[in-house]
C-alpha cells in the first residue's frame, strides 16, 4: 500500500512535466532588468504580431556566463532553444559543433550584406552563410567625466594619456578620486584595452588582440601600455577592488570621482539619475582613441531544431531583430547604437550620435576593432588567458610589465 | 548575577549581533529609496517606512520579458520542492533502516560510497546529467529537475536516518522478528512511529537545500517553470542596467521567507530531532 | 528444511537489498558513473562541448602549468581548513553558552541558525558592502573618530580569502551549534553531577567528560562542513567574484570558469579529477576508521 503511494507520488511528479513544448519560439537571453527587459519585451510583441508564440528563457548573471552554462547543458541534452544570445567568435565555435540553423535565405531576401558593415556581418556568418543576427553595437572605449569635478580641480578633459595624468594629478590634489574603477577582471580588461588602443593605435591593437602575435605582445609598445595601465591604479580609491561598474559610475555622477572608463551602457546610469549629456556629464573617447572604435556587438543565434515547424518562427525572429523599428527601440533603451547602417539617429542623444558617426568613419579608416575584454576579438579561452594575465599584473605590484607580457604570450599559447 | 554569567550573556548577545547584522542591513536597505541608498551609510535608518521596493519585488519587477515580480515563481518552487523532499526523505528512511537493522555484507561499504558521493562538486555533473535527462526524455522538465534533487539529496537523508536508527536497540527489532514480524511490519509498526524528530531534520535540511538551489534549477528547468532562486537571480543581476538595491534586498528576503519560516517554526524540533539521535553516530 | 521456509528466508534476506537497490543503482550511475565520464573527458581534447577522443595527459600538463590552478588549490586548503576549524569552535562554544540555561534561548538559537536559510546570491552583496572599506565597517569606525582604523581585507589580495572564511562561518556555524547543542543535551546528567560532587570544575568537566563524548557530533558536522567547503561556489562568486585578480579563486570556481565560461572542458575536467582525488585521499581513511569503530 505504501509502495503504491510512493509510486503515486512519483507518477504525480512525472505528470507535472507533461506540459510539453508547444510550437513556441523559445529564446534564451540574459537581459532581465530595467531597460533591457523592456527592449526584449518589445521584440516579443513584434514576434507575436507575426503570429508566433514567444517562450521566454531568461538567465541573468556574469555577463551571460550563466546563460552559456545553461545553453551548453541544453544542447548536450539534445534540447536546444530556438534562439540564443551568443556573440562574437563564439558563434564560430558553435558553428563548428554543427548545431546552428542557417538563416541565409532571410539574409539574402532582405539583403543583409548591404545593411551591415562587413566587420559586423563577418562575425554573423559561419562558412560564409548567416547563422546569427546582430542587435546593437556598443562602443567600449568611452571615458565618462564629470565636468563639475574638472572645473573644481582646474583640469581639462584629457585627449591623450599624457594629458590624462596631468588632469588626474589635479583632481587628486583637489581631494577627489580621479578615476572611478571597479576592480573586477572584466573591468580591468575594459580599461586595459582602451589604454592599449590609445598607446599603440588600432593596427597594434589588432596585431596583439586579434592576431595574437607574440612579437606585438612582447613589444615595447605593449610594455608601455602595461605600465600606463598600472599607473592609473594610483588614481583609484581604496574601495575599488570588487566594485560593480555601476557603483563606480555613481561616483562620477555624485562628483566623488572625475572619470570612468566604461562602455556606453554606463549612460543608462546617468540617465536614471536624471543627468543630461554635455551638461551634467561628458562622454568622450578614452585618451588617444578618438579616431578609433572598440565594438561589442550583441547578437542572436538560431539553433537547428528537430521541429521544422519552428523554422518559420526563427526566420521571422531574425528578420524582426534587424528591422529598423526594433533596432531603434532597442538601442534607445540600451544606450548602444543600431547595427544596421543608415538609420535615422534623430531620436538618439548626442553620445549615441557621436558613437554612430564614429562607427561608420572608423569602419572606413580601418580603426574599428573588436573589444578583447568583451569577447569580440578571440575565443573565450584565449580571452580568459589574456584577462588573467592583465588582472594579475594590475593587482599584484611585484609582477613586472615584461613578466606580464611573457605570461600573456604563454597563457595564450596554452589556451589555443 | 555572577561575573561569569554576565560574560556569557554578553558573548551570546555579541554573537547574535554578528549574525543579525547582514539581515539588518538587508531590511534597512529594502526600506530606503535609491537616493537614500546612494547618500546614506549601511546602517543608517530609513527616513520612513517605504514599502515601494517590497511591492515592486513582489509584483512588478522584471525577471525576463515578464515584469510580474516574484509572486509567480513561488508555486514553481513548491512544485519542485514538495515531491523532491518527500521522496528523498522516504528513500532515506528506508535506506537508514536497512543499513542499521538489516545489515548485509557490504552495507558499510555502500554507506561509505554514498558519503563520498556527497563530496562531488555539482558543477562536475551538469553536463552528463543533461545528457542523461535528454536520453530519458526528461530534459527541461520539472520531473527531471525533481529527479536530480532526489538523487543528490539521498546521501544526506540516508546519513541522517542511519545515524538516528543506529540508536534504536537491536533487541527491539530482533524480538519483533522472533515474533514473526517481517521487514515492512517492523518498519511501519516499530521504527517509523519513533522517527518523527529525524523526519523533521531531514525535511528541514532537504527543504532548505532544494529551495535555495540555483545551479540545478537554472540548468534543468524550462523557461516557464523556473524556481524562485532563478527569478531572484534574474532580478538582481542586471548585466548592464541600473541596479535597484532596495528591490534586490526585498526580493531576497521574500525568496527566503519560506525557509526562514521553516527555521523559526520548526527550529525547535530541529534541535530536538538532532538531540534525539541524529548525532549519536 | 522445507522449501517454503527457505524461499521465505531468501526473500527475507533479499528484501532489504531490494529496498536499497534503487539508491545503490542511482549512486553507481549518477555519482560514480559520472565521475568516470568526467575522468574520460579529462583525457580528451574537449573544448566547448564534450568530445570523446584520447589526448593523453595533455590537460593535466596544462593544469599543472597554470598559475591560477595553484592559487585555487592553495585557497581551498586555507579556506577549507580555517572554515571547518572555526565553524567547529564557534559552533561548540555557542552551544556551550546556550546550554547554560540562557533566557530566550529559542530566539537566540534561531538567530544563530537563520543564515543557513538565506541564499548567497544576495547575502553576498550585503557582505560585500559590509566588508568594503569605503562603505562598511572601516568607514563606520572611522566616522566614530578612529581615523587610523583600517579593515581592508576584502580588497587586499593577500587577505581576501579570510573574508570568505568570515562569511562562510557566518552562514554555517549555526548549524554546527545546533548539532553540538543537541549533543550536549544528550549527555547523561548523572555523570556530570557525580563529577561535580567529586569537586571537578565545570571547565574541567567540559574538557574531560562532555566534549570527548561529542565525537559522533563532530563526525556529522565534519561531513557536512567538508561538503560545504568543497562546494563553496556561490559564496566566492557573490562575495569576491574570485578577486582581487584571481586571488580568491577556488577549485570549484576554477573548474566552472574553464569548463563553462572559457570552453576548455578538458582542462576543467582535469581540475575536478584532482579535486576529487584530494577529497578521497582525505575522507576515505577517516570514513574507514569511523565506520569500523561503529561496527564494534
Amino acid at each position: 500500500m505504501r509502495i503504491s503511494k510512493i509510486g503515486l507520488s512519483v507518477a504525480l511528479a512525472l505528470g507535472l512535466s507533461m506540459s510539453a513544448q508547444a510550437a513556441d519560439v523559445e529564446v534564451l537571453h540574459y537581459w532581465t532588468s530595467g531597460g533591457e527587459a523592456k527592449s526584449v519585451a518589445e521584440l516579443k510583441k513584434m514576434l507575436e504580431e507575426k503570429g508566433h508564440g514567444w517562450k521566454d528563457f531568461a538567465v541573468a548573471g556574469g555577463g551571460g556566463e550563466s546563460a552559456m552554462t545553461v545553453l551548453k547543458s541544453r544542447v548536450v541534452s539534445g534540447n536546444p532553444p530556438a534562439a540564443a544570445q551568443i556573440k562574437g567568435p563564439s558563434i564560430q565555435e558553435w558553428g563548428e559543433e554543427g548545431v546552428l540553423a542557417n538563416i541565409d535565405s532571410v539574409a539574402k531576401a532582405e539583403g543583409w550584406d548591404a545593411l551591415l558593415p562587413s566587420v559586423v556581418s563577418d562575425v554573423m556568418k559561419y562558412n560564409g552563410e548567416y547563422v546569427a543576427v546582430p542587435v546593437n553595437v556598443h562602443r567600449v572605449n568611452w571615458m565618462w567625466a564629470n565636468p563639475e569635478v574638472f572645473r573644481k580641480a582646474g583640469a581639462t578633459v584629457p585627449t591623450t594619456w599624457d594629458e590624462f595624468f596631468v588632469a588626474a594629478d589635479k583632481i587628486k590634489a583637489a581631494g577627489m578620486t580621479a578615476v572611478a574603477h571597479g576592480g573586477q577582471p572584466w573591468q580591468d580588461a575594459t580599461t586595459f584595452e582602451s589604454v592599449v588602443l590609445g598607446v599603440g593605435g588600432a593596427e597594434f591593437y589588432n596585431q596583439a588582440f586579434v592576431k595574437l602575435d607574440p612579437e606585438a605582445i612582447k613589444s615595447p609598445t605593449m610594455i608601455k601600455a602595461l605600465n600606463t595601465f598600472r599607473k592609473i591604479k594610483a588614481y583609484t580609491d581604496e574601495g575599488a577592488p570588487g566594485r560593480d561598474w555601476n557603483l563606480a559610475t555613481a561616483m562620477v555622477i555624485k562628483g566623488e570621482a572625475g572619470m570612468q572608463f566604461m562602455g556606453d551602457w554606463a549612460k543608462g546610469e546617468f540617465t536614471a539619475a536624471g543627468k543630461k549629456p554635455g551638461a551634467d556629464y561628458i562622454c568622450a573617447a578614452a585618451p588617444g582613441t578618438s579616431n578609433a572604435y572598440t565594438f561589442n556587438i550583441d547578437s542572436f543565434v538560431m539553433f537547428d531544431l528537430d521541429n521544422k515547424e519552428l523554422e518559420e518562427g526563427q526566420n521571422d525572429l531574425a528578420s524582426t531583430i534587424l528591422s529598423p523599428e526594433f533596432q531603434e527601440v532597442f538601442n534607445l533603451n540600451k544606450g548602444s547604437v543600431p547595427a544596421r547602417l543608415n538609420l535615422s539617429m534623430s531620436k538618439f542623444d548626442d553620445c549615441a550620435k557621436l558613437s554612430s558617426v564614429d562607427f561608420v568613419s572608423s569602419s572606413i579608416d580601418k580603426t574599428l576593432v573588436p573589444s578583447m575584454a568583451h569577447g569580440m576579438s578571440t575565443f573565450s579561452a584565449v580571452q580568459g588567458a589574456i584577462s588573467d594575465a592583465v588582472t594579475e599584473f594590475y593587482n599584484n605590484d611585484s609582477v613586472t610589465a615584461e613578466a606580464a607580457a611573457d605570461k600573456m604570450v604563454n597563457a595564450i599559447a596554452a589556451a589555443q | 548575577m555572577s561575573l561569569s554569567r554576565v560574560l556569557i550573556y554578553s558573548l551570546v548577545l555579541l554573537a547574535a549581533v554578528f549574525y543579525l547584522l547582514p539581515l539588518f542591513v538587508m531590511l534597512m536597505t529594502s526600506l530606503k529609496d535609491l537616493e537614500e541608498i546612494r547618500s546614506g551609510t549601511l546602517l543608517s535608518l530609513p527616513q520612513g517606512l517605504n514599502f515601494d521596493a517590497w511591492s515592486k519585488a513582489w509584483g512588478t519587477a522584471c525577471t525576463g520579458v515578464d515584469c510580474n515580480g516574484m509572486k509567480g515563481f513561488f508555486w514553481n518552487s513548491v512544485l519542485i520542492v514538495v515531491p523532491a523532499v518527500i521522496i528523498s526523505t522516504i528513500l532515506g528512511a528506508l535506506n537508514g533502516y536497512v543499513l542499521t537493522k538489516w545489515r548485509f555484507r557490504g552495507s558499510n561499504l555502500f554507506f561509505g560510497m554514498l558519503l563520498i558521493g556527497t563530496m562531488i562538486p555539482f558543477q562536475v555533473i551538469l553536463l552528463p546529467m543533461a545528457r542523461t535527462l535528454g536520453f530519458l526524455g526528461l530534459a527541461g522538465t520539472t520531473s527531471g529537475l525533481i529527479m536530480v534533487h532526489i538523487i543528490y539529496g539521498l546521501a544526506f537523508t540516508t546519513l541522517f536516518f542511519r545515524n538516528y536508527y543506529i540508536s534504536i536497540p537491536n533487541e527491539l527489532v530482533n524480538a519483533a522478528r522472533i515474533d514473526g514480524a517481517g521487514f515492512w511490519l517492523i518498519f511501519f509498526r516499530i521504527v517509523l512511529p519513533i522517527s518523527v524528530p529525524i523526519v523533521v531534520v531531514s525535511v528541514i535540511w532537504q527543504f532548505t537545500q532544494i529551495w535555495n538551489d540555483f545551479l540545478f534549477g537554472v540548468v534543468y528547468s524550462s523557461g516557464d517553470a523556473q524556481p524562485i532562486t532563478v527569478a531572484l537571480n534574474n532580478l538582481v543581476n542586471t548585466s548592464m542596467g541600473v541596479k535597484e538595491y532596495n528591490v534586490d534586498m526585498a526580493a531576497a528576503i521574500i525568496a527566503a521567507l519560506p525557509t526562514l519560516l521553516v527555521y523559526i517554526v520548526a527550529g525547535k524540533y530541529f534541535v530536538r530531532g538532532l538531540t534525539a539521535g541524529a548525532v549519536k553516530g | 528444511m522445507n522449501v517454503s521456509s527457505s524461499s521465505r528466508q531468501s526473500l527475507g534476506t533479499l528484501l532489504p537489498k531490494i529496498v536499497v537497490a534503487p539508491t545503490f543503482v542511482v549512486t553507481l550511475v549518477f555519482i560514480y558513473g559520472f565521475m568516470l565520464w568526467n575522468a574520460w573527458l579529462s583525457f580528451s581534447s574537449s573544448r566547448m562541448l564534450p568530445k570523446y577522443d584520447w589526448a593523453g595527459f595533455i590537460q593535466y600538463e596544462k593544469l599543472f602549468a597554470n598559475d591560477r590552478w595553484w592559487v585555487a588549490a592553495q585557497n581551498l586548503l586555507v579556506f577549507g581548513g580555517l572554515f571547518i576549524v572555526i565553524c567547529l569552535l564557534v559552533g561548540l562554544f555557542l552551544a556551550i553558552f546556550l546550554d547554560q540555561k540562557i533566557r530566550a534561548e529559542g530566539a537566540i538559537r534561531t538567530i544563530y541558525l537563520y543564515p543557513m536559510a538565506l541564499s548567497f546570491i544576495v547575502t553576498g552583496t550585503v557582505w560585500k558592502w559590509i566588508l568594503n572599506p569605503e562603505l562598511g565597517i572601516q568607514r563606520m569606525v572611522r566616522e566614530m573618530g578612529f581615523e587610523s582604523f583600517s579593515f581592508d581585507w576584502l580588497v587586499n589580495a593577500d587577505m581576501a580569502i579570510y573574508t570568505v572564511v568570515l562569511a562562510g562561518v557566518w552562514q554555517s556555524s549555526g548549524f554546527v551549534m545546533a548539532l553540538c547543542l543537541a549533543g550536549l543535551r544528550g549527555v547523561d546528567e548523572n555523570v556530570v553531577k557525580a563529577a561535580r560532587v567529586d569537586g571537578a570544575s565545570m571547565p574541567l568537566i567540559y574538557r574531560r567528560i562532555i566534549i570527548p563524548g561529542l565525537g559522533p557530533v563532530f563526525f556529522s558536522a565534519l561531513i557536512v562542513l567538508t561538503h560545504i567547503a568543497i562546494k563553496s561556489f556561490d559564496l566566492i562568486v557573490a562575495l569576491t567574484g574570485g578577486g582581487p585578480g584571481y586571488a580568491t579563486d577556488v577549485p570549484a570556481t576554477f573548474m566552472y570558469t574553464y569548463s563553462f565560461t572559457r570552453g576548455q572542458i578538458g582542462l576543467g575536467s582535469a581540475a575536478s579529477m584532482m579535486m576529487l582525488m584530494a577529497v578521497v585521499a582525505i575522507i576515505v581513511p577517516y570514513l574507514y576508521s569511523e565506520l569500523r569503530e561503529r561496527k564494534q
